[in-house]
């Protein structure tokens, strides 16, 4: 609570001493809102540019005009298109599915050692939260052959094995959840928790009935950010997957046209949009949230 | 356990009966994090030391003494020396082999790091003053930056092979003020250039926001006193601004290294290695491809000792602090939870690998 009414002060002081210099200089808040004008046109013209190629007529696909020119939805139809040995329907199915299984688990895990991690004291814990870092700051190709080796002699390398991605993936994903998510519950009012121990809760009912609630907003966050890496990732998947459990990072990077040795643009680029704009929609609603989640450890202590 | 429970509430809540309210911490706090380490043990230790054993054993493969086709064996060195010392069996490995790349590919992933990551800090923390101000349309901004951040680097990748096609958008620019054609995906320098801008593109605004939120920790009073004092914008910024974001900035700036120390996708995808672009990590995956599961052992080991070495370089001189251990945590039993910048940075990461 105090954190907020300082940070709130500290804001008042900012603009305080923004406006004086603002009196001081006009130039500056023109040069700002020049900044600001870059920092978007960073964030958006290539996502854009992706958007727009994606309702434009193949043979306008390189057309340069900065709207959408020649609108057509056959990009999209092409990029669903099973011809030519693409299965990107297939693959945002298998993406799903992977994507849901990997952040349950993880989270599930992550939420123990983060409980752990955040407020209680045990021998070895610095032990353990020096593994969990190291394991995250891993080089994924130093675990490819052992893995390749590993999952070859288990057979999961053919079929619908969805398990030779979904472990591997719940490994890399738990650091990410641990760390985000001991720094949500580090800043909880864990007063509370101690009031309803008091009134004769477990540990575990103090937690599920009282905190669990409160935390909503960081499991939330968390899981957003697993679900995003596990859904992202291309190295694994473009070693481990078969026709059958194929993701869509790999679907898109193998795409294939109707002409050999040239690049259907325009479908690849349609296929992309799918991808990305539902990821998008849900960062710009949860933006809040993901900044707050994404730098809440990187400073405070 | 319930009868301390009961006298609890009669004392004052020191200490003490707090402490007795959490008995059993040790034995359940480890519980806890069993299944944690159960899940890294399995799918990252083992892993690790299995690929350390069997790059000291022999690729299955023709025996170029005997001439003979033998299973594994002791290797010694050779897996090592194979890609350190160039030695392809008796004699240096021909050019054009995956062997033979393997300085090359050392080197371009060291000039991606230093260039993506060089841009990346000086961009990211322009980024973050320019976020530091109080605007409207402020959440929009952070929003918009949050964009590339969000799209996969299989799809940036694929976006970037569009925009740096040859009759692509950026030639087009490029041409408008009379530079160019560059040939993106298939000129040496052109093709390193355009994994460089996909990366910082990519990577930029994550660098702003962890640096931003440094910089919103620092108190206005500092900023105003040093202009009463008459400093100038460049000494504001040298000596309060810099100083004051060492840790964020540090901790930022050595987990983007060693992410693209492993840089993979984006050259796999975006000019599969042409023009000399084959990362360390391609090599490895072509290494595996090749058949050679031992070798490519010693090559990822190889790569592993790289990024811990650089980890520790920056941890232990870099003024990266990565774990925040609360002072004199190791003897309190009541010590604040540990919190870890670097969070952010691992969230940062495009991919679930680390």
């Amino acid at each position: 609570m105090t954190a907020v009414t300082a940070a709130t002060t500290r804001a008042a002081d900012a603009a305080e001493a923004q406006e004086i210099v603002f009196k001081k200089d006009t130039g500056a808040k023109v040069r700002m809102y020049l900044g600001l004008a870059v920092l978007v046109i960073w964030g958006l013209a290539p996502a854009y540019w992706m958007v727009v190629t994606a309702f434009r007529n193949v043979g306008y696909t390189f057309d340069t005009s900065p709207w959408p020119t020649h609108v057509t939805l056959d990009n999209f139809k092409t990029a669903f298109s099973t011809g030519r040995g693409n299965h990107f329907g297939a693959a945002l199915v298998h993406s799903i599915i992977i994507g849901i299984v990997v952040t349950a688990v993880a989270m599930l895990v992550g939420m123990f050692a983060a409980y752990a991690m955040a407020r209680m004291e045990f021998p070895g814990k610095y032990v353990v939260l020096g593994f969990i870092l190291g394991a995250s700051m891993f080089p994924g190709v130093a675990l490819l052959t052992p893995l390749f080796k590993l999952f070859a002699n288990l057979k999961w390398l053919a079929g619908a094995n969805y398990q030779a991605l979904v472990i591997p993936y719940i490994s890399f994903a738990l650091p990410l959840t641990i760390y985000t998510l001991t720094a949500f519950l580090a800043e909880m009012p864990w007063d509370l928790e101690e009031s309803a121990r008091i009134d004769g809760c477990t540990p575990a009912q103090a937690f599920r009935k009282i905190m669990l609630p409160l935390a909503t907003p960081g499991l939330f966050t968390t899981a957003i950010l697993v679900f995003l890496a596990s859904w992202n990732e291309f190295m694994l998947a473009s070693q481990f997957t078969t026709p059958q459990t194929q993701t869509v990072t790999v679907a898109i990077a193998s795409f294939t046209g109707s002409q050999p040795h040239q690049e259907p643009y325009t479908a690849v680029m349609a296929a992309g949009a799918i991808v990305t704009v539902p990821l998008i929609i849900m960062v710009l609603i949860f933006q809040r949230w993901i900044v707050s989640g994404l730098t809440a450890g990187g400073v405070k202590g | 356990m319930s009868a301390v429970a009961q006298q609890a509430p009669k004392k004052a809540p020191t200490p003490k009966a707090r402490k007795s309210l959490n008995a059993g911490q040790a034995r359940n706090g480890l519980l806890l994090v069993l299944p944690t380490l159960l899940f890294l043990s399995v799918i990252i230790l083992y892993p690790l030391i299995n690929a350390v054993v069997i790059s000291f054993e022999k690729d299955a493969g023709l025996d170029k003494a005997t001439g003979m086709f033998v299973q594994g064996g002791g290797a010694g060195i050779s897996n090592y020396t194979h890609w350190l010392l160039q030695q392809c069996g008796t004699e240096s490995c021909p050019p054009g082999t995956l062997g033979a790349q393997f300085y090359s590919a050392f080197w371009v992933t060291i000039f991606f790091t230093v260039v993506s990551v060089a841009i990346e800090t000086v961009l990211g923390i322009w980024f973050a003053m320019i976020m530091n101000r109080d605007f409207k349309g402020r959440a929009l901004v952070r929003a918009a930056i949050l964009v590339p951040w969000a799209i996969p680097t299989a799809v940036t990748a694929k976006l970037f092979y569009f925009i740096f096609a040859y009759d692509g958008i950026a030639n087009h620019l490029l041409g408008n003020i009379g530079l160019g054609p560059f040939l993106w995906t298939s000129d040496p320098w052109a093709a390193k250039f355009a994994i460089i801008i996909a990366d910082v593109w990519k990577t930029t605004p994550f660098m702003a926001l962890l640096i931003l939120a440094g910089l919103q920790l620092i108190p206005s009073d500092v900023y105003e006193a040093a202009e009463i004092d008459g400093a100038t914008k460049w000494q504001t910024f040298t000596k309060i601004t810099l100083p004051l974001v060492k840790v964020p900035l540090m901790v930022a700036v050595l987990f983007r290294t060693l992410d693209v120390l492993r840089i993979y996708d984006l050259p796999a995808i975006l000019t599969n290695g042409v023009g000399g672009t084959t990362s360390l990590s391609m090599l490895v995956v072509s290494q595996i491809r090749a058949g050679g599961f031992n070798s490519a052992s010693a090559l990822s080991t190889l790569v592993f000792l790289l990024i811990a070495f650089t980890a520790f370089l920056f941890i232990q001189f870099g003024g990266a602090d990565v774990i925040k251990r609360p002072p004199g945590a190791k003897k309190k039993k009541d010590a604040a939870p540990p919190t870890a910048p670097a969070a952010t940075a691992v969230a940062a990461q495009s991919g679930v690998t680390p």
